[in-house]
Order: structure tokens, then C-alpha cells, then sequence
């Protein structure tokens, strides 16, 4: 194959000798697409240029050859570096198959089932700004028409904030309470978090628990995005905010929880930073936009209005997510 | 059947002195402009690396024959601190990143066969052979 190239080099080069036009240094070109594809290293090539040189014209000084010599050993390390550039588009090809895996992984792991409730419909979707997930939707309810929902989010994303997002769905799994209070929730949660996950990860989380027989709402937070009510009677956006340091902070933290009232298509909107802290050139976007945004959809079914919310803010940030978003609507209805 | 000879490193010039060593030896062999090139640059940087990390130890440059195949067998031996963590240095852009040249990944690619033994504090043995095609 070698003694191929060699031949197939020495015509170009030939031709190109005899009239130096675009035509031969286009074919010139092309070969050496050809040469790259069959893993020719740059100082083969200058071997291969001296041997066609040597052939085509013997009578040339030795300072000619010499220099080819001096090339070739120049080029070693360009060699070098071509085969580890090589080896490493190698591995990044491993990795992200990898990654697309663990990302398959997570999402069976963490996949959770909508509870049916009389009363309450509910809409969500939560989108990973890169494969993994950093952000978490949890729901457990019973037949009593109990219903809890954590919405939790990783301080950071990708795979180390997915990893430590795991422990906190073994922590709700075992928990398994679905009357458990907001405060017991998140105390327990906390504790999960503090003994099992780095010091420097932490997690935010709003709990909430619905009760079907009083459509009574008691919620907490860690930390957490305080969740939004709209009244569907005055039109008004109240935050929904509960005292609470972030999971994983100190052992002792304590929950403050609080019960609101839902009346008839009443909205509860829960989420992470990823809602509120999108941006656009102009800077952040205000609350008031995404207040805006829900009201546009108010009557429709909570699921039309979180994507409708999510491709808005979409389009605002020219498809761009720079943070994990999730969000969730509740309507009483 | 092997023929050996080597050099100290000692200071920088042994560097260039095992490099001539080698590619005597090679061209006696019958390499190649472009294989002599490699084998050279394998020597150079093992010898570097004796120079930089170990301070002091040896570059020997054996010929060999083996079922009627000629090659050349570098062996870098060094009793130098030995390196602790022998995955890492033989990852790729490990060393590269740092602008050090081509590293022991490098000499693994540039020869047909690589050896490495080394043990924190008492030093380390590092094999390359190139047959002849």
C-alpha cells in the first residue's frame, strides 16, 4: 500500500513540476484527504516527498536531501499530536455515549407517577439543560386523597448534581408517607442529605401536601424558589414562601410549614431557579413576565399552561437553557 | 541474541549523546529516515525525563533478533523517585497539556512495544522495542 501512495504521490507531484497550475494543486489536495483517511502520518509524507523528489531528479544538490531529513524529524512531534488528537476524539465519543446512557438510567430512575386526585389537575415538565438532570419532580399520594409533591433542585448541574439527586429519591422512597407534613418531610430529607452527599452539594426543596377531602395546600421550603398561588377570584400572583435553609446544611435545620385554601381554578406554580432566573440580552427575566405568561393561559388545562410558560421563556432566550427547568401547576378545579 | 551499549544522563548533553547512540545503532539495523526519527525522539524523551524528574540514571540501547526480525530495544532506567501514579502519565494530554513534549504516551506510539515498571522511591525501568518491517 505504501509503495502505492509512493507511486500515486511521485505522478501528482510530477504533474504539479510541469506546470504549476490550481488544477494539480487541487488533485494535491484531494490526495491529501486521502492520506489523512488512511492514518499517513506528516512525517511519512515528507518521506514519501523526498523519495518521489529523489526519483524525479536524482541531480540535486545533497543540502535538498539533508533538509527533508530535518523535516521529518521536525514533524515527529505534529505526528505525535495528530495521533493523541485522534485518540481523544476517541474517548469524547466514549464519554458521550456514556453520558446519553446515564442519562437513560436517570430517567427511569427517577420517574415518577402523576397522582389522580378529585379535584386537582395537574401539568408539569422538566427539562435538564445539559443530558443529566439536576432537577427533580416527586410524587407519592394515597387513597385517602392524600397527595405530596417535592420539587428539588441540585445547586449545580449535569452528572454530579443527578448523582446526589438519586439519594434524594431513595430518601422520599423509603420515607413512603404520603400524609407525612411538609416540616416532617423535609426535616427527614435533610438529614438524608446531610450524612450521604459532599459538603459542598446542596439541595433546595419546596414540599407540598394536597389534601382532595379540604383542598387544603401545607407546604414547606428548603431553601427552596417559593411557589406561586394565583386567585382565580381577584386575579392576584401571592408568593407562597415558608422559612427553611437548604437540605444538607446543618443536621438541626428546622421547617417552618404553612396551609393555604384552594378555591375554584385557583393555581399553585412550583419551580426551580431555571423558571425564574432564565435571561435574555436584555437581562433577567421578571417575574412579572412569567405572571404574564400564566394569565394568558389561565383557563386552559395546567399542563397547556406549563408549555406554553416553557416555550415562551424558550423563545425569549433564543432556545438557550442555561439551567435545569422544571415546572409544575396544580388547578383546583 | 543482543548487542548492547549505553550512556549516562548525567546533564542535558547525554540527551543528545544517547539520541546518536540510537540512531547509530538504528541505521546500522536498516530503519528508515522516518523510523530512525522516532526512535530518536522516544530516546529523547526518556532520557528527558531521567534528566528533569530523576536527575541521574541510564539510557541503554540493545539490538535484538527474534524469529529472524531485527529490532532495537531502548531500556531508560532511573533510581529517581518513581512515579506514583503510572495510569495518569500514561493518559493522553496528561503530560501533553503542560507543553512537555510528547510524553510516555508518545514513546508508547512512536515504538512497537512498551514496558514500564516503577516503584515510588527506588526509581524506573522503562522498555521500548521497534522491530524492523
Amino acid at each position: 500500500m505504501v509503495h502505492k501512495i509512493e507511486n500515486q504521490y511521485k505522478e501528482i507531484l510530477n504533474q504539479y513540476m510541469q506546470r504549476q497550475s490550481e488544477q494539480n494543486l487541487y488533485v494535491g489536495q484531494n490526495f491529501s484527504r486521502q492520506l489523512i483517511s488512511e492514518n499517513i502520518s506528516p512525517e511519512e509524507v515528507i518521506s514519501v516527498h523526498k523519495a518521489a523528489m529523489q526519483e524525479i531528479y536524482k541531480e540535486l544538490p545533497d543540502v535538498v536531501w539533508h533538509s527533508f531529513d530535518f523535516l521529518i524529524e521536525m514533524m515527529i512531534n505534529y505526528g505525535l499530536a495528530l495521533q493523541e488528537r485522534q485518540s481523544l476524539l476517541q474517548r469524547q465519543e466514549e464519554i458521550r455515549v456514556e453520558m446519553d446512557l446515564a442519562a437513560n438510567v436517570q430517567e427511569t430512575l427517577l420517574k415518577t407517577k402523576l397522582p389522580a386526585l378529585k379535584g386537582l389537575d395537574i401539568g408539569l415538565l422538566s427539562i435538564p439543560a445539559r443530558k443529566m438532570n439536576g432537577d427533580y419532580i416527586y410524587f407519592i399520594s394515597d387513597e385517602e386523597g392524600h397527595a405530596g409533591i417535592a420539587v428539588a433542585d441540585v445547586i449545580g448541574k449535569g452528572l454530579p448534581a443527578a448523582l446526589c439527586m438519586s439519594m434524594v429519591k431513595f430518601g422520599m422512597d423509603s420515607l413512603n408517607n404520603s400524609p407525612a407534613s411538609p416540616s416532617e418531610v423535609l426535616g427527614v430529607i435533610n438529614r438524608v442529605v446531610e450524612k450521604s452527599i459532599d459538603d459542598s452539594m446542596f439541595v433546595s426543596m419546596f414540599y407540598g401536601r394536597y389534601d382532595a377531602s379540604t383542598a387544603a395546600l401545607t407546604y414547606g421550603s428548603a431553601g427552596h424558589e417559593p411557589a406561586i398561588l394565583y386567585r382565580s377570584k381577584t386575579g392576584e400572583f401571592d408568593e407562597l414562601y415558608a422559612k427553611g435553609l437548604l437540605l444538607g446544611v446543618s443536621p438541626a435545620a428546622a421547617y417552618e410549614e404553612h396551609t393555604v385554601q384552594l378555591e375554584e381554578n385557583d393555581l399553585v406554580i412550583m419551580m426551580t431557579d431555571g423558571v425564574t432566573e432564565g435571561r435574555t440580552d436584555e437581562g433577567f427575566i421578571e417575574r412579572e413576565v412569567i405572571f404574564e405568561l400564566i394569565q394568558q393561559k389561565k383557563d386552559e388545562p395546567a399542563q397547556t399552561i406549563v408549555q406554553h410558560v416553557y416555550d415562551e421563556l424558550e423563545r425569549m432566550q433564543n432556545a438557550e437553557l442555561r439551567d435545569d427547568f422544571t415546572l409544575v401547576i396544580y388547578k383546583k378545579v | 541474541m543482543s548487542n548492547q551499549s549505553s550512556v549516562e544522563i548525567l546533564t542535558e548533553w547525554d540527551i543528545v549523546a544517547a539520541r546518536q547512540l540510537g540512531r547509530n545503532v538504528a541505521k546500522e539495523l536498516g530503519f528508515g529516515t522516518v523510523d530512525q526519527a522516532r526512535i530518536t525522539t522516544a530516546i529523547s524523551e526518556l532520557a528527558r525525563n531521567i534528566y528533569l524528574y530523576a536527575g541521574q540514571g541510564r539510557i541503554e540501547i540493545q539490538q535484538l533478533t527474534e524469529n529472524g526480525v531485527k529490532g532495537i530495544l531502548i531500556i531508560a532506567a532511573d533510581q529517581g523517585p518513581g512515579i506514583p501514579d503510572v495510569r495518569r502519565v500514561m493518559e493522553d494530554g496528561f503530560s501533553t497539556s503542560g507543553g512537555l513534549g510528547a510524553g510516555l504516551p508518545g514513546v508508547k506510539r512512536l515504538m512497537d512495544e512498551f514496558k514500564i515498571e516503577t516503584i515510588p522511591g527506588e526509581g524506573t525501568d522503562i522498555r521500548a522495542t521497534k522491530w524492523l518491517r
